[in-house]
């Protein structure tokens, strides 16, 4: 999120508050769960990281604002951004390494953590689809849902291949 | 208080190579009045059977099936065929359809047969065509729609007397992602009415739209869970977001 807010300055200086706005406006439901106190922290370590400037602005009847502009290094670091194409998250290596793990130490049946896992996603996935369901089709949203709703289909159906092969194991 | 469908030490065994294969092994489930429930498990594992046998289109080598308060393993062909047209709707992976009629004439039959009338029954079919997204085929005959439409053809046929209980066994099967969009809103709506709704089902969007969820293994329930009322909302959001709560 850090570099998604300094990409929003990039495009046009903003006080913490209308900067909050934006990423509201942008993340749909999500937008819920970001509190200003976030984005007061965040802003504080882009501006000791150089990539942001504050200014003081006098307000007549309102205290004085913060407006943060993004700095040349700022752009610098958000067109770095933009073009990386890792991707966050890899889930199945890590899990794929605790089965092995569990069966190695005998302190944990792997189908079992399985069968616990894919509950976990399913639950998830319900409450994703019933968000998406009730977002209207057209707002900005939706497709954030749709993308977590399509990232824990295909995890939920790795475990099943997952479950095939420990549980083949488990049996022979 | 006891359930739309209480099973007691249900069973079914096939004859194998040497020891019989137990498909479906000594299962006791309990399923309330307007509870969605999918089951889950590897191929194999007996949840078709268990569907079967709770629809009547099986019978158990052992155990008890009760729907509704009403003991139905002993029942006999005519009064299974009576209780599946008013009370249970069943949906298979095959679609059954009488292929001399059109998706519309399909979907009204059970209707007619439980005494409807010509426009109730016509009305009510269109009604479900409309919703599942098919009602520009109504006219066709089976022959000349695609597996997917046959499937909602299928599927409306089985709610056109809405029957207490819907059984499914992979619903979506023949599906691409929009039409199973559609399948899951009707079961949303199946839900609000309060039908209980029991799926077999490897498809994570079908399984995760019910209330709880049966694992099978080898003939038996190994895992009964509750997915509904987990998470608070703000939690589910900052899990989407990828961000702590």
């Amino acid at each position: 999120m850090r570099e998604a807010m300094l990409a929003m300055l990039a495009k046009e200086p903003a006080h913490g508050y209308e900067l909050r706005q934006r990423l509201i406006q942008a993340l749909g439901p999500i937008g819920e769960v970001v509190n200003s106190g976030q984005i007061y922290v965040t802003l504080g370590r882009l501006e000791k990281a150089g990539f942001v400037r504050g200014v003081q602005v006098e307000q007549s009847a309102a205290p004085d604002k913060r407006v943060y502009e993004a700095t040349p290094e700022g752009r610098e670091h958000v067109a770095a951004w933009l073009l990386d194409a890792s991707w966050p998250k890899v889930a199945p290596t890590e899990f794929h390494l605790k089965l092995v793990a569990a069966a190695a130490t005998g302190l944990a049946d792997p189908v079992a953590l399985i069968d616990a896992q894919r509950r976990e996603l399913l639950r998830r996935l319900r409450e994703v689809q019933l968000l998406a369901e009730s977002e209207p089709p057209d707002g900005d949203g939706v497709l954030i849902l749709e993308g977590s709703a399509l990232r824990l289909q295909a995890d939920i159906r790795w475990l099943e291949a997952c479950e095939q092969r420990w549980s083949a194991r488990r049996a022979g | 208080m006891s359930g739309i469908i209480e099973t007691a030490g249900l069973s079914r065994f096939y004859p194998g190579d040497g020891a019989p294969v137990r498909a479906v092994d000594g299962v006791d489930m309990s399923v309330a009045e307007g509870e969605s429930v999918s089951v889950m498990g590897p191929s194999g594992c007996g949840k078709s059977t268990l569907l079967h046998l709770v629809g009547g289109l099986e019978r158990p080598t052992a155990g008890t099936v009760t729907i509704a308060g009403q003991r139905v393993d002993g029942l006999s062909e005519a009064a299974w065929a009576r209780l599946r047209r008013r009370s249970v709707g069943f949906v298979f992976q095959a679609f059954h359809l009488v292929d001399e009629l059109s998706a519309v004439e399909n979907v009204e039959l059970p209707a007619l047969l439980v005494g409807t009338s010509r426009r109730a029954a016509r009305r009510r079919a269109m009604e479900l065509l409309e919703r599942l997204g098919v009602a520009d085929r109504a006219t066709h005959l089976p022959d000349r729609l695609s597996g997917g439409q046959q499937q909602r053809v299928a599927l409306a046929r089985a709610l056109v007397n809405e029957p207490v209980l819907v059984l499914a066994d992979e619903p979506t099967g023949n599906l691409d992602s929009h039409a199973t969009g559609e399948i899951l809103r009707l079961f949303a709506g199946l839900r609000e009415a309060r039908q209980t709704l029991l799926l077999v089902t490897h498809d994570p969007r079908v399984a995760a739209s019910a209330d709880r969820l049966l694992t099978m293994r080898d003939g038996q329930i190994v895992e009964d869970t509750r997915l509904d009322g987990g998470l608070p909302r703000q939690a589910v959001l900052a899990q989407i977001a990828g961000w702590e709560a």
